[in-house]
């Protein structure tokens, strides 16, 4: 019953997470990626990571509140869906933003703290998505779980990547933000109750 | 001030400030203009953007004024300059697209789409401080200062982009020469429009409005310091400055304010906006200088606007490739006065 349910949950997200792919390239064939294209496709790589991030995020507190377990079995999608957003976006950066110019590619990340925190955040990403398939899980038993965990702090590694980035109006990474405390929050709450419970 | 300039009493509004009949008139021919661009659209849509431009470039040549949504959008009589000859512009559609105006919005296309209530005439400019009398001038009088003429600039964004506008303006020199500062002018401080009806983003406290810029006397005079009415031949549209804004090519263009109200002559340098947002990466004098970083951006390098999706970064000059301002910053530590 809940294979099906699956599926189409499946489907679904393929669907969703090209959508913005094809946005872009038809902009982009279109020439209407603004004024300052690189920025532009940075961007919408970046927020479109972090959605991602945000929503493999969501599914044990929608398992916590519904009390309902299939779509634990979204995680994984959504996660890789992440890391293809974080590559397009880490592409994007080094391809068109700095031309494969390593030195100054360098400099960058070491003098500005955005940057930094972002391409932590992005060598982190890497050990979890090769990870990832059902041998590795299987391999690493207790340990797969342990370092899996590293997604909460690449989580706020991505929401400080984007505040320092933003010049002043930090509106919408505040948004982020906040949706990101509210997913984590629901989890120490259960958290809390299971151990109160406990003693 | 602005709110001077726009809840007058009907009765003391000029008939010199009334729309002229030709412009009113004209705006009507533009809607024509623009629906025959948007038949030609039909047909080839990146071709209609090009129909659009060149009716409003025959207008410019037939020395007709162009308007264009509800501002009057007028070609202006100047004279062409050698500067930044052989420069490739960037596009109008860019120039005019992608702005930092925060009294309009943070987003970069805020200002485009959110400036059309603004209103640039009537205007006058209130020239207070360390000056014989002061006074204020009408935009109207100002334009008669000096004959106009058209710079082509480099305009290197704090946050590593850069264009190249054709401004048309007049030298600040000449405003400052009519306004007879005194001995204790040192610094000249710059102080924009803060109208909440007309400009939103001033509603929400991003910056501590009005947005104030400044500059040393020696910058002020310097022949490259312009005066911007208009790009492009047109008067300058809203989200550009309009009706007056400050151009200093061979600094960040923070440093540029826009719609100016007010000119003070003062002794001690002006706390301006961004330096009181963020002393540590915002100087007073903010010039372009690819050796001293910013916590955010690169510095060494910068993107064109425009030159596409694939064309990588170019080397960010001294003082945006105005080597003749440097004598005025002789023996200072540039790295200390960022």
């Amino acid at each position: 019953m809940y294979a099906q349910r699956v599926f189409y949950a499946k489907c679904l997200i393929w669907v969703f997470a090209f959508i913005p792919i094809l946005r872009l390239v038809w902009l982009g064939v279109n020439d209407d990626l603004t004024a300052n294209p690189v920025e532009f496709v940075e961007r919408s790589t970046g927020t479109w990571a972090l959605v991602f991030l945000l929503l493999s995020l969501s599914m044990t507190p929608i398992r916590l509140l519904t009390k309902q377990v299939w779509q634990i079995q979204l995680r994984r999608l959504l996660g890789l869906w992440m890391f293809a957003y974080a590559c397009l976006h880490i592409t994007t950066y080094v391809w068109l933003d700095y031309g494969f110019v390593w030195a100054d590619i360098a400099k960058d990340i070491i003098k500005h703290p955005y940057v930094i925190v972002g391409f932590t955040a992005y060598l982190l990403t890497i050990p979890l998505a090769l990870t990832s398939n059902s041998a590795m899980i299987k391999r690493l038993k207790s340990k797969w779980k342990t370092l899996h965990q590293a997604v909460y702090l690449i989580s706020i590694l991505v929401i400080l990547h984007f505040w320092w980035l933003v010049k002043k109006d930090v509106t919408e990474p505040f948004y982020y933000a906040a949706v990101l405390c509210i997913l984590l929050g629901i989890r120490a709450y259960y958290k809390a109750i299971a151990s109160k419970n406990k003693l | 001030m602005i709110l001077d300039n726009n809840k007058r009493n009907p009765s003391q509004i000029q008939p010199s400030e009334i729309t002229p009949r030709e412009v009113f008139e004209d705006r009507r021919h533009f809607i024509k203009a623009a629906g025959a661009g948007l038949i030609a659209g039909a047909i080839a849509s990146t071709q209609a953007t090009k129909v659009i431009a060149g009716e409003i470039k025959t207008d410019a040549n037939a020395k007709k004024p162009a308007a264009k949504t509800g501002a009057t959008q007028k070609t202006l009589t100047f004279k062409k300059t050698a500067y930044g000859e052989g420069e490739k512009l960037t596009k109008f559609e860019d120039v005019t697209t992608y702005n930092n105006y925060y009294e309009f919005g943070t987003d970069k296309s805020d200002p485009a789409t959110h400036s059309t209530l603004f209103k640039p005439r009537p205007w006058s400019i209130s020239i207070e401080g360390a000056v014989k009398k002061a006074k204020t001038i009408s935009i109207e009088d100002l334009l008669k200062l000096a004959p106009l003429e058209e710079r082509i600039y480099r305009m290197r964004c704090v946050e590593g982009w850069s264009m190249v506008i054709p401004w048309v303006g007049l030298p600040l020199a000449s405003l400052i020469k009519w306004a007879e500062p005194t001995g204790n002018a040192k610094y000249i401080e710059f102080i924009s429009a803060n109208d909440a009806l007309t400009m939103p983003g001033v509603r929400v406290p991003v910056l501590d409005w009005p947005y104030v810029e400044g500059l040393r006397m020696d910058e002020a005079n310097h022949p490259l310091t312009l005066l911007a009415v208009g790009l492009y031949g047109e008067v300058l549209p809203n989200q550009n400055g309009a009706p007056v804004r400050l151009v200093t090519p061979w600094k960040y263009g923070f440093k540029g304010a826009k719609a100016i109200v007010k000119i003070r002559f003062v002794e001690k340098m002006p706390v301006t906006t961004w330096v009181k947002t963020g002393p540590s990466e915002y100087g007073f004098y903010a010039n372009v200088n690819p050796f001293v970083d910013h916590p955010r951006w690169t510095q060494s390098s910068e993107k064109r606007i425009g030159a596409g999706l694939f064309a990588g970064r170019i080397k960010t000059e001294m003082f945006n490739g105005y080597p003749e301002v440097g004598q005025m910053y002789a023996g200072m530590d540039l790295r200390k006065y960022f």
